[in-house]
């Protein structure tokens, strides 16, 4: 077989999710998962060929290799969108788009406002937004939309108090939040929506200056202040924070929401351990192992040929670690199409893995904890006010997620 | 059992605290990892061990 044969017939990713069950990773992707073939190569949109990684144990060694980068102008770095490669090289370094050292200065600028003990102090204040906000859906039309009444509401409003952005503004920041994410958005429209995104960023630092008070920007604001750091560093980070901080949570509730009611027994179990912490924190890193919903990621360009899975990849290629595919790796979590709430899931990789991974977890944990952990014990008769084949699921989002839950009780 | 932290792999995840609170702790400036028992009695060597594998800098070393 020539080469150009074997590269005509390589499988593509992402794989359409088709099939009947759109919580499942892709069924195409599945079937290459193979224990003793955990790399191999795949065609990506714009015709290049980066390597595609399946297994939980070989996505944790190559995200902690330092020999990979994140940063996407590297040579061979797979560009999840074709707005992400026409502005690679445009690209400011931040949190997201470093490697070592320099990471490592830009995720310590944020650790301290997100730390576990931190969160947890948060709790009562999730509970109580979360208890207004069923309130109101409870007062509000029957069938409703979840989206609207609950899952964008209640992350949104954290992130809002933890950076400093006025909740006034949601719907401008939610708006485009949906195109930094979209998939297939053209490259002028990514570049004006990172545009008045930051814009807006840097507006609110600005204030904080000389207004400062208890949040992510004012401690933003202080480093401009100080000469540590500029403001086109700082409002890039504070976009990035506020979109990570609420879309991604978002996403999970409906997502989690929904899979919750297809499987009844699982659901029956959760109300009945409602008030048992323990066991709502545990069923939480379940559902996001299950539902895995940062599908396209994660991304990098090797900068140093290493050895993976019998084969050498080498520097300027790219590789590809599918975080769904870990988390469905039959030999880390047995039966992974099974739903189990009481299944041991917390070495899942949904917030990805290695030093990059997700600064904001502990804050997606609790508000997941104290949703899952009240919805369905305040509304024991939830129910989907659809079909799940009408529902419309986002394949053409870097967060997966469903864009309308229509629910009843 | 003795626990052992490397602070400049750390990268305060907080998984360490999830999996064990009696033993692991944050700093409350920067979020690093903070020993709260280095020699841990036996009943908690699961939850130390758990943290140790869900530590994603491998920033945790058991030395039994």
């Amino acid at each position: 077989m020539t080469e150009t044969a074997t590269t005509e017939e390589l499988p593509e990713f992402p794989a359409p999710r088709l099939g009947k069950c759109p919580f499942a990773p892709p069924p195409g992707l599945l079937e290459l998962q193979d224990a003793d073939k955990p790399v191999r190569r795949v065609r990506i949109w714009d015709g290049t060929t980066p390597w595609l990684v399946t297994t939980h144990v070989a996505q944790r060694q190559i995200l902690s290799d330092p020999r990979l980068s994140a940063t996407i102008a590297r040579d061979g770095y797979p560009h999840t969108t074709e707005a992400m490669k026409v502005h690679a090289s445009e690209m400011q370094p931040s949190i997201n788009n470093t490697d070592g050292a320099e990471h490592t200065r830009w995720r310590r600028m944020l650790t301290s406002s997100f730390t576990r003990p931190r969160m947890q102090k948060l709790r009562p204040a999730i509970q109580q937004i979360t208890d207004d906000l069923i309130d109101k859906m409870l007062a509000g039309p029957n069938p409703t939309e979840l989206n609207e009444a609950l899952s964008l509401p209640l992350p949104s409003l954290m992130i809002c108090e933890l950076l400093g952005v006025p909740y006034d503004d949601h719907e401008f920041f939610q708006e485009h939040a949906g195109v930094t994410n979209a998939v297939f958005k053209s490259p002028e429209a990514s570049a004006a929506t990172a545009a008045t995104l930051r814009s807006y960023i840097s507006g609110l630092i600005e204030k904080k200056m000389d207004d400062p008070g208890e949040d992510v920007l004012t401690d933003l604001a202080e480093r401009v202040k100080a000469g540590d750091l500029a403001m086109e560093e700082a409002a890039p980070l504070g976009h990035i924070l506020l979109v990570a901080g609420h879309d991604t949570s978002a996403n999970m509730i409906t997502l989690g929401t929904a899979l919750l009611l297809q499987n009844p027994e699982q659901l029956a179990g959760l109300r009945e351990h409602a008030h048992d912490e323990k066991y709502v924190a545990n069923a939480v890193e379940e559902l996001l192992r299950y539902l895995t919903l940062p599908h396209l990621l994660a991304r990098r360009a090797v900068v140093e040929d290493i050895e993976l899975g019998g084969e050498t990849i080498r520097a300027g290629e790219g590789v590809i670690a599918s975080l769904p595919a870990a988390n469905w790796d039959p030999v880390a979590f047995p039966e992974p199409a099974t739903l189990d709430l009481a299944r041991a899931a917390a070495h899942h990789l949904a917030f990805g893995w290695g030093p990059h991974q997700c600064v904001g977890q502990q804050l997606a944990r609790v508000e997941l904890q104290v949703v899952f952990g009240t919805l369905f014990r305040r509304i024991p008769t939830l129910r989907l006010d659809a079909e799940l084949d009408d529902l419309k699921f986002k394949e053409d989002s870097q967060a997966y997620g469903i864009y309308e839950l229509p629910i009843a009780w | 059992m003795k626990i052992v932290i490397d602070e400049e792999r750390c990268v305060a995840a907080g998984q360490c605290v999830s999996a064990a609170a009696k033993v692991f702790d944050q700093r409350e400036e920067d979020g690093i990892a903070v020993l709260l028992d280095e020699r841990p009695p036996a009943e908690l060597a699961p939850d130390v061990r758990q943290a140790a594998a869900v530590c994603p800098a491998l920033a945790i070393r058991i030395e039994e």
